[in-house]
């Protein structure tokens, strides 16, 4: 229920409104006109024809990737953090022993078909030894290819 | 034998050409009726045929232009793909929608059901063949013009009622009700303000009432009377938006409540047609608007001879479509930034604010003649 008030208070509020309420659309529409004047404020990108200079947002999360260096060597211990972190089993870390004896990653398995890059396994690394790539055009004709061994060469860390 | 007479240059044109191509014919049947009767009959033909070029021309160029500005305010491109930016897109839905299925749902009034579109499109093609586009281009000089438009403005809320009765469907009847209920309202304070410009150009043909704004830009009746022409102005586009049913008004619509209102229910040709006579509408009110206060055909000219022979160069044609595009221009920003009001706030907007305000302002530019003038 509306409280009730007195003539003079119900004028005050109908004049009070008759200029806040132009005022109101005046700021409005002061925002879309300049929108519609500075075209270098849209945001859509014409994706096949401009696919040569199109750059990624670095937020982007694409396929998971290994950070390698020059020598292909990685940071993985094999610990299987990222396995458990997975909520949809998509990594499988077999671990091998080295010469010395010692538990070092022997195939970095990546089934991504049924990722779905939502990222935990980086956050949950202990090491930085992944992380999500910026490519997105990963669409294949083949399901073989989308179950990938990340790491190049076996035995390190 | 009265004939009744297309005044244009054209008209005499073809008055001048028949009875030369008559000569041809066997003397039996020459005479002088048939002469002016065949004239006149192809006058007919070539105004009908240009009311319907304006028409149904300007439609896929503003269904273009509205999914351009609607997609640079909300910072996207709009269509880019069919042809240079996406300007044959437009021609492909057209004729996609033409070639569809027309079918009515069970339980509706047929009748109605496919005369309801028929009748929307009555309105702005009568008001189009009101329009002066230019000194010797139009194709009705009545001069009861704008009774007339307020008369004919009707057909518009008859079409949308019948339209949302006959679907047998309780959303378009809701939204059908609803912009009945609206469209009636403000066709008060619409018609009020075509009063006032009656009323300061003392005439009600819309030729004459393009004549009285010859001049400079001051004189064209926004700018003429001071404040209170621009005031009109703004309440004349107001409720020409209410009228046209679009959006901050579109409550007969509202795709967000009703799933499109009172054309719920149509496809095809007949969903086509009221696309049409909405866009048709948006032409023939911002005409209108253009006649009655922003100087019709006339260029708008400052003052300073050297650029007004400039301006005078380009035909009063073009002057009056910038002019209506222009509008156009506005009524879409409007419709692209303002938020849709609640039915209940609609009415009072039009019943305490618009309604009082135009009295006023009637007040006003009597009280501006009986002084001033």
């Amino acid at each position: 229920m509306q409280k009730q008030i007195s003539t003079i208070q119900y004028i005050k509020r109908y004049l009070k409104r008759c200029i806040t309420g132009p005022w109101s659309l005046i700021c409005g529409l002061s925002v879309t006109l300049k929108y519609f004047f500075n075209p270098k404020r849209i945001v859509t990108e014409q994706y096949p024809e401009n696919r040569k200079t199109l750059k990624m947002h670095d937020r982007y999360r694409g396929r998971l990737e290994m950070i390698e260096d020059a020598d292909g060597n990685n940071h993985c211990t094999a610990c299987g953090m990222c396995e458990r972190a997975c909520p949809n089993a998509s990594i499988n870390v077999l671990a091998t022993k080295n010469i010395a004896g010692k538990k070092v990653l022997g195939r970095y398995v990546y089934h991504f078909a049924s990722c779905t890059q939502c990222g935990l396994c980086v956050e949950a690394c202990p090491f930085g030894a992944i992380r999500m790539s910026p490519a997105f055009e990963v669409a294949t004709t083949d399901p073989n290819d989308l179950e990938m061994i990340l790491n190049k060469k076996e035995g390190q860390g | 034998m009265f004939v009744p007479s297309v005044t244009h240059p054209i008209g005499d044109f073809v008055r001048d050409w028949v009875p030369r191509l008559a000569e041809y014919l066997p003397a039996s049947i020459q005479s002088e009726d048939l002469n002016s009767v065949v004239a006149f009959l192809i006058n007919a033909v070539i105004c009908i045929i240009a009311v319907c070029v304006v028409n149904i021309g300007s439609a896929p160029i503003l269904i273009y232009m509205e999914r351009k500005v609607c997609a640079h305010v909300q910072c996207r491109l709009g269509p880019m793909r069919l042809g240079w930016h996406g300007t044959l897109q437009t021609i492909a839905d057209v004729i996609k929608m033409l070639f569809k299925e027309v079918y009515a749902p069970s339980g509706a009034d047929k009748l109605m059901f496919y005369l309801a579109p028929l009748i929307v499109l009555i309105a702005p093609f009568i008001v189009c063949a009101l329009i002066p586009f230019d000194k010797n281009l139009v194709v009705a000089d009545v001069s009861m013009g704008i009774p007339l438009i307020i008369a004919v403005n009707g057909f518009g809320v008859l079409g949308i009622l019948l339209g949302g009765w006959s679907s047998n469907n309780k959303y378009s009847l809701l939204g059908a009700l609803r912009s009945g209920a609206q469209m009636i309202s403000y066709e008060i304070s619409f018609t009020m303000i075509l009063l006032f410009v009656v009323m300061i150009s003392g005439s009600t043909n819309l030729m004459s009432i393009t004549m009285g704004q010859e001049g400079t830009i001051f004189d064209w009746w926004i700018f003429k009377i001071p404040v209170l022409g621009f005031i009109a102005f703004i309440l004349f586009f107001i409720s020409s938006t209410a009228e046209m049913n679009r959006a901050p008004f579109d409550i007969a619509e509202a795709e967000q409540e009703l799933t499109g209102g009172y054309h719920t229910e149509y496809n095809g040709t007949p969903f086509a047609m009221f696309y049409l006579a909405e866009y048709i509408a948006l032409i023939t009110n911002s005409a209108l608007a253009t006649t009655c206060f922003l100087g019709g055909f006339f260029p708008p000219c400052i003052g300073i001879d050297a650029v007004d022979n400039v301006l005078k160069m380009v035909p009063g044609v073009v002057w009056f479509f910038a002019k209506i595009y222009f509008m156009v221009w506005c009524y879409m920003m409007v419709r692209w930034t303002f938020v849709r009001p609640r039915v209940d706030q609609l009415m009072d907007f039009e019943w305490k604010f618009l309604l009082p305000v135009n009295l006023v302002l009637l007040v006003a530019g009597a009280a501006f003649i009986a002084i001033g003038l």
